[in-house]
């Protein structure tokens, strides 16, 4: 269901959905950045996504992931769960509650923007 | 001394020489904030459909493809010429094509998705050999006279087009894909008069039970 709701968010990017004074509320810094936003996004239409597959849905390194995804998990946004398949580690990343807030709340805030802009 | 003046001044007014370049690049125009936002709105959107999983796979569209399956197997078992036989199963292959498009692209509309996402085009490029290859041996068997082994050809391909189209959909499709290898293999093995049973069983039966799953646990 919440899945649904942050997809049909984007879907619907008209004036009615956006809150008036939305626009005014301070950007998250924490999913601002590209490969942050990009986990967020993923994880929000997925229940759990591991290391593995979240490196090749993003395109982007071991380094680079491993060290955005510590900020999130920081940040309280997705939790982290580490496993052993076998001998093989295996890490999985799912998003919190907060996460999807916040995801919500930057989708809100974009769209703020761009009625605002229109609107002048 | 003309010569001498007429070099000077070819230097001093080389066009080449005259140009200035700085060392720091003039700042580009800055890029207007509702079109980052705009860009900030795709690559969220870009984001999701990489990441989910094709769910606009046709649970009620699948059932009525297994009706109409059902319906066109007791028409070639009761068609007269191996002619007749192929064409009607060509005409429901046709049919079963359509229908799946049609309740694909109804079912991604009431879930507010995007027919042609990542996904769906992933599992539409995973099923086109076997697609190709299928009316490609359809062909040569016709032509040949072997007729008889075109329903295990036909079962086998389309379980090896849904079960590796599967993988990027939702779980009980590659189960689908997988149970129309089973009844493949059987048709394979098996002798020539359980054909049309087994075309009955693989293209209506296992489509109506598992169209039925989909529609009641995957969404419609």
């Amino acid at each position: 269901m919440a899945k649904q709701g942050v997809a049909a968010k984007i879907e619907r990017r008209g004036p009615e959905a956006i809150s008036a004074g939305s626009g005014a509320r301070s950007l998250d810094r924490i999913i601002h950045e590209r490969l942050r936003l990009g986990i967020v996004s993923a994880l929000s239409v997925n229940e759990t996504l591991t290391f593995r597959e979240l490196k090749t849905i993003l395109s982007t390194t071991d380094g680079n992931l491993s060290v955005h995804a510590r900020k999130l998990e920081e940040a309280g946004y997705i939790g982290c769960e580490k496993k052993f398949e076998g001998r093989l580690p295996r890490t999985e990343y799912r998003l919190t509650e907060q996460g999807r807030t916040a995801l919500e709340g930057y989708l809100t805030h974009m769209e703020a923007l761009i009625r605002a802009t229109r609107q002048q | 001394m003309l010569l001498c003046v007429a070099k000077f001044s070819a230097t001093l007014y080389n066009p080449l020489m005259a140009i200035v370049r700085p060392i720091r690049r003039e700042p580009a125009e800055p890029v207007a904030l509702h079109t980052q936002a705009m860009d900030n709105l795709r690559f969220i959107r870009s984001a999701m459909e990489s990441a989910g999983s094709f769910t606009a796979v046709p649970g009620v569209g699948g059932m009525l493809m297994g009706a109409t399956a059902l319906l066109a197997s007791f028409s070639a078992h009761l068609s007269r010429s191996p002619r007749a036989w192929l064409a009607i199963w060509s005409g429901e292959a046709l049919l079963a094509l359509a229908i799946g498009l049609a309740f694909s692209y109804r079912k991604a509309v009431r879930n507010g998705t995007a027919l042609l996402s990542r996904p769906f085009r992933r599992f539409v490029l995973a099923m086109v050999p076997s697609v190709i290859v299928g009316a490609l041996l359809t062909f040569v068997l016709h032509r040949a006279g072997f007729n008889y082994l075109l329903p295990a050809v036909w079962l086998l391909l389309y379980g090896v087009g849904v079960s590796s189209g599967g993988a990027f959909s939702v779980r009980v499709v590659p189960i689908m894909g997988v149970s129309f290898l089973v009844v493949g293999t059987v048709a394979a093995l098996g002798p020539a008069g359980w054909a049309d049973w087994l075309m009955a069983a693989g293209f209506g039966g296992l489509h109506i039970l598992f169209g039925f799953v989909i529609a009641r646990y995957y969404g419609g």
